[in-house]
């Protein structure tokens, strides 16, 4: 009972599910562009080493209801469950925003603060921003990656962004090819599911707060010591 | 199986007049939805506790009291009780009047409360919240159960030679239920001593509670309680009703739409679709009050939310007489019919003194002559025997069952 299982089925050694969370509003987005091109690298980058990318894509336009349904009164609809799900599964995410007023949109931030807690831990995610300017080129990394770094998610050390000039240049097309290497390798490495199997007790953890993946329930600890006519330490 | 009503104690203004009723108008109509619950054959009425407007119940075994006194069948409940920011001692002793003086037809729920504000209201700290709940439970069990308790924890000051007054009725102690929807801690709690647990069951996903629900039966059994078929378990849910489903939905809606704690979010409908939340005719809320047992096993008690978000007291009391001529006893007839023959009745006080005692005579502590001190000592009544508690002690008696929690 006390050690830790996932319900995910094994992985098979060479498929991996990539998950695109886009916040861009109109279709087609160039938010929902730039992430794109990087899911096509990471899938391009995994083949050259034998695996197959499943990407599947969370379009936060389409569920923008559910996400503030979700913040204002705690409940969960099936489309926001069904999105949890699929970041649960993830092997590797690519999260876009567009910049509003200096600042990744509400609607972007908005998703993961209703997101459970540990839902994210160890997984690998490359960061996508675009603007109309190029003075908010570090909103990915000063704004995005801390809210990351909270849910303990592994964000590659190259963050994404483009402004208009930048669609022309193709030193976004290599910076685009890095970050996705560096997803690649961390998604092949398999961390994020090794270190739920070997380390997830080692995280604080509140009951159902990884999307319900989680089943055991450690009965090792002060707590259930205390629960069951202990003293509190 | 029992069937009751819950309320939070909210004063909300009625969107559909606009009028606000004052604290003195809650508080009379909720006695008399009380009263009426007990004349539509439900078995239940429980009650919040809070400690700040908009609500009115911060007292609820002054409410709860007044409530038995002017009824004769009716279990009086809480939904919750905070074991939190109330005394463990406090709680010993005003529950225990309240069982005396509705001759044990009490019981209670215990939960934790999430408003942070109210904690230093009481000297404590949200941030110790679990930790606190649980010991001042271990600490209310045994003031329950042993006539004299030495006890030091990390939370309240130290106990000496303490005696709860009363002690329980026919020294059984009332029932407990512990509230929870995410903390296997209490869950684990209520297994361990074979309390009853209750899961509020407003919100879903379900998936929670049903996971929740199965480890407390599956530790019920570690514990060597019974089976898992029989841990006790309650639910609640809410449901508005009218004679057609078009109506309940007209006549619910303003309220939905702008309820404290759902309304201005996801449309009723979608809420339905989601929730245990029925508002339809009285064959749709027992349709979907019926499903519930089939996600969370057969259970011991349902309680509805039914008197909340600015509805008047009319309309409260028009739905208590369809909820108790035209639902509760549909569902008492069907559950009977597909419920495990295994399936525990729901607790009563006459159960647990029957489980108890047996054929015996309940025992009816008689304290010892003040000694001029003010103070009982080791030997407060006249069968204290020396070295030993009382109460649990005397269970063990090999002609009668040991397990006092059955």
């Amino acid at each position: 009972m006390s050690t830790p299982a996932s319900q995910a089925p094994e992985q098979d050694q060479d498929t991996y599910g990539l998950v695109v969370v886009s916040a861009g509003t109109s279709d087609p987005s160039s938010t929902r562009l730039l992430a794109d091109r990087a899911a096509q690298r990471v899938a391009a980058l995994a083949a050259s080493h034998g695996g197959t990318v499943t990407v599947s894509v969370i379009d936060l336009r389409e569920i923008a209801a559910d996400i503030t349904t979700a913040l204002t009164s705690q409940l969960t609809t099936p489309a926001l469950q069904q999105a949890v799900a699929a970041l649960g599964a993830a092997d590797a995410i690519i999260a876009a925003a567009p910049v509003y007023q200096a600042g990744p949109s509400g609607l972007f931030t908005s998703f993961f603060h209703v997101l459970d807690s540990d839902l994210l831990i160890g997984k690998p995610v490359v960061l996508a921003a675009t603007a109309g300017t190029s003075r908010h080129a570090l909103v990915a990394d000063d704004q995005m990656r801390p809210m990351f770094a909270y849910l303990r998610a592994m964000t590659v050390p190259t963050s994404l962004f483009a402004a208009p000039e930048d669609w022309s240049d193709p030193a976004l097309a290599a910076r685009i090819d890095r970050a996705a290497r560096e997803l690649v390798l961390l998604m092949e490495s398999g961390f994020a599911r090794r270190l739920k199997d070997e380390a997830w007790q080692s995280y604080q953890h509140e009951y159902g707060s990884a999307g319900g993946t989680e089943t055991a329930i450690d009965l090792n600890t002060d707590l259930m010591r205390l629960a069951t006519g202990g003293s509190a330490e | 199986m029992q069937f009751g009503i819950f309320s939070v104690s909210d004063i909300t203004r009625d969107p559909v007049s606009g009028e606000t009723p004052s604290e003195a108008e809650r508080i009379e109509a909720v006695v008399r939805i009380a009263q009426k619950a007990e004349e539509v054959g439900l078995d239940v009425f429980a009650i919040g506790e809070h400690h700040n407007p908009p609500f009115f119940s911060s007292a609820p075994t002054t409410l709860l009291a007044f409530i038995s006194a002017t009824t004769k069948r009716l279990i009086v409940s809480t939904a919750t009780t905070l074991i939190t920011t109330n005394d463990p001692v406090r709680i010993a002793e005003e529950y225990a009047m309240l069982q005396h003086l509705s001759k044990g037809r009490m019981d209670l729920m215990l939960g934790r409360g999430n408003t942070a504000p109210v904690y230093p209201w009481f000297g404590k700290d949200i941030r110790a919240s679990l930790p606190l709940a649980l010991e001042s439970y271990n600490l209310l069990h045994r003031l329950w159960r042993e006539d004299v308790v030495d006890w030091q924890g990390k939370y309240r000051t130290p106990l000496q030679g303490f005696t709860s007054i009363p002690r329980p009725l026919d020294d059984v102690p009332p029932f407990v239920w512990h509230g929870s929807i995410r903390t296997p801690e209490i869950a684990e709690q209520a297994a361990y001593y074979g309390d009853g647990f209750f899961a509020n069951n407003i919100f879903w996903p379900k998936e929670h509670y049903m996971r929740l629900i199965r480890f407390y039966r599956q530790r019920f059994a570690h514990y060597g309680h019974g089976t898992e078929q029989q841990a006790i378990v309650g639910l609640g849910g809410q449901a508005y009703l009218a004679r057609n489903s078009q109506d309940a939905k007209r006549e619910f809606r303003p309220y939905f739409n702008e309820a404290p704690v759902y309304g201005h979010g996801p449309s009723m409908e979608d809420f339905m679709d989601m929730t245990p939340l029925s508002v339809g005719s009285p064959a749709e809320v027992i349709d979907k009050t019926l499903t519930f047992r089939e996600h969370f096993g057969d259970y011991q008690r349902q309680l509805f939310l039914m008197d909340h978000a600015g509805l008047p007291l009319k309309t409260v009391l028009d739905q208590l007489d369809l909820l108790g001529e035209e639902v509760v006893p549909v569902l008492r007839k069907e559950i009977a019919a597909r419920q495990d023959p295994a399936t525990p009745p729901a607790p009563t006080h006459a159960g647990l003194v029957q489980a108890t005692y047996g054929d015996r005579p309940p025992r009816q502590p008689r304290p010892n002559a003040n000694r001029g001190d003010n103070v009982t000592g080791p030997l407060p009544y006249t069968d204290s025997v020396p070295g030993q508690a009382a109460a649990p002690e005397q269970a063990a008696d090999p002609q009668h069952p040991a397990d006092l929690e059955q």
